[in-house]
């Protein structure tokens, strides 16, 4: 999917300037609250115009304020899933996941309903109302309209913001599944670092109705490891746990790990704080932390006086962060070699 | 309670009038109040002020605005007359007399229905690619239901108590113009006749409390329909 956006919109106050052209099926918009990230999903699906410009999903235009195109919402196909599921309160669960597959031209119905509703496990609730869903319920039905009526593109504005932790991390396996199975990119917006890092491969970083750059959600992550008060968020899918006197050892590449918070779910994503990460010179000789790797120093950046140490541990990445005088103290450079303390209840389990 | 052949009629008449008045002014009242919710016009202040004019002017006076309009030498008047169909002093005069007065009414109701719709609604629809008469009939329509609804009643009870505007227009014939408020002014007007001013008084009641009534249960039908 390529987008390419060239448009200024002007919303009281507020002006909205933007120039992207971004190419990928698992695209981020990321921007604080107030940034336009709002104003942006309106002028691409065509609910809102832009003063000027032009708007090209796949070389095919969209708007054009020069050629005086203006193609309505329901030609573009751009489905959006919204932070609230917004499912019609009217209509049954059914009639809901059908509106927009019945809007669709015969031609255009690739992905078919049974199929959807498999996928998303959708079947127990068709014959219940949609007062009767609870939220990741109503949420799963509302992505799955969205993939039924079939569009070149799923724009998902903030669709795990409304949710708790617990039932985020339970709709991303969804979210990324519909993608990937029916072949549709997404534009997936949000405010969370960690959602991006999870949903996206390339990200447009928006500011006050400007573009501020085009990255990746690592860098992403990077840059924001001293406003964030977790840092820099190190993800780490493990599974098949083993019980060791009251802790879970997983494996991770050639290493083992041992965590208190795992579970006997064969796999899982954890999280893990690049400052719950206590760097050593020497070996310490006795330490509470469960954790205790030997790895080598790759990289380091550096994010507003803090310095990210990039670390490989056996061929896996890990990223710590230290303040500046640590760094100078333990004078760390590239290649050099340090111990990690991580302690067993540093890791956070989110799915 | 008695009634005369003339009460009866007027109160089929009331129904008559009432019930026309609302049934012509539905559609005009869905689209207006559409147009002021959903559409971004230039002039929309002053259609507003124009809708809710007959609201505040004295019915008296809009029945002679439409006197001088549906008369002889008005603009539609003229029109009516040459094709064969005069209306001033029909039953039709009191139908476009109560329809203009009620209108307001109508139109107020719908669109506090309409405004309780979350927006985002209306765009997912569109976003799943439906044009926007689509939306309108499936999502606006329904969801605007109990609006219309309520409006419906209001214009309806409205219409029966019509009498300013009626009595110029349509003018008191018993049994071809005169409705309830009608016959009751011509019966207050004589001493002798109180009792039977009050029998219509007395039917008055009923229909508007029967009106109420109705407007109450379809609200509770909608309620448990959109809690299934």
């Amino acid at each position: 999917m390529n987008l390419r956006i060239d448009a200024e919109k002007k919303q009281g106050s507020f002006l909205l300037q933007l120039k992207a052209d971004v190419s990928g099926d698992r695209i981020g918009i990321f921007g604080q609250s107030g940034s336009g990230k709002s104003t942006l999903v309106h002028l691409i699906s065509g609910l809102l115009q832009p003063d000027r410009g032009e708007i090209y999903l796949n070389d095919e235009c969209m708007f054009s304020s020069v050629k005086g195109i203006d193609l309505s919402p329901e030609r573009r196909r751009i489905a959006i899933v919204f932070q609230q599921a917004m499912l019609f309160p009217h209509l049954s669960v059914k009639a809901n996941l059908l509106y927009g597959y019945r809007r669709c031209h015969a031609e255009n119905r690739r992905i078919k309903p049974e199929a959807l509703i498999a996928l998303l496990k959708l079947q127990p609730l068709m014959q219940r109302g949609v007062h009767n869903l609870s939220g990741g319920e109503k949420q799963r039905v509302a992505l799955g309209r969205a993939v039924l009526a079939n569009p070149r593109l799923l724009l998902m504005d903030e669709p795990l913001s409304a949710l708790d932790d617990t039932l985020r991390f339970q709709i991303i396996p969804y979210l990324k599944s519909v993608s990937e199975e029916f072949g549709i990119p997404y534009l997936f917006i949000s405010h969370s670092i960690l959602e991006m890092q999870l949903m996206t491969d390339r990200i447009l970083v928006i500011r006050n109705g400007r573009m501020d750059e085009t990255t990746t959600p690592d860098q992403l992550a990077r840059n924001s490891m001293a406003d964030n008060p977790k840092g820099y968020l190190n993800l780490l899918h493990l599974a098949d746990p083993v019980l060791q006197n009251g802790l879970y050892a997983y494996s991770w590449g050639r290493n083992s790990l041992l965590i208190s918070g795992g579970g006997a779910d064969r796999a899982s994503l954890f999280e893990l704080s690049s400052r719950e990460i206590i760097l050593f010179k020497k070996h310490p000789e006795a330490i509470s932390a469960r954790n205790l790797l030997h790895c080598t120093v790759t990289e380091m950046f550096e994010s507003d006086g803090r310095v990210g140490i990039v670390l490989s541990v056996n061929g896996e990445k890990l990223v710590a962060e230290i303040v500046r005088s640590a760094a100078d103290e333990l004078d760390i450079t590239i290649d050099s070699p340090l111990f990690a303390a991580i302690k067993a209840s540093s890791f956070r389990k989110l799915a | 309670m008695t009634l005369t052949p003339e009460d009866i009629s007027a109160i089929w008449l009331s129904l008559k009038v009432a019930l026309t008045a609302t049934l012509l002014a539905l559609p005009f009242g869905f689209a207006l109040a559409w147009l002021m919710v959903f559409r971004k016009f230039r002039g929309k202040v002053v259609l507003e002020v124009l809708v809710n004019l007959p609201l505040t002017l004295p019915p008296v006076v809009i029945g002679f605005f439409l006197l001088l309009l549906l008369g002889k030498n008005g603009w539609i008047g003229k029109v009516l007359d040459a094709s064969g169909m005069p209306i001033i002093f029909t039953w039709k005069a009191a139908v476009l007399a109560s329809a203009t007065v009620g209108f307001p009414l109508l139109v107020r109701s719908i669109r506090l229905g309409m405004e309780s719709i979350d927006q985002q609604l209306i765009e997912a629809s569109r976003s799943l690619g439906a044009a926007w008469y689509d939306t309108l009939v499936t999502i606006i329509l329904p969801l605007s239901l109990r609006g219309i609804m309520a409006g419906s009643s209001l214009m309806f009870a409205r219409s029966l108590g019509e009498f300013g505007a009626t009595i110029i227009v349509a003018g008191n014939i018993p049994g071809m113009t005169q409705t309830i408020p009608l016959a009751i002014y011509d019966y207050a007007s004589s001493p002798s006749s109180v009792t039977m001013a009050l029998s219509l008084c007395l039917v008055s009641i009923i229909i508007s409390v029967v009106v109420l009534l109705v407007h109450e249960l379809l609200g509770k039908q909608l309620d448990r329909r959109s809690a299934l």
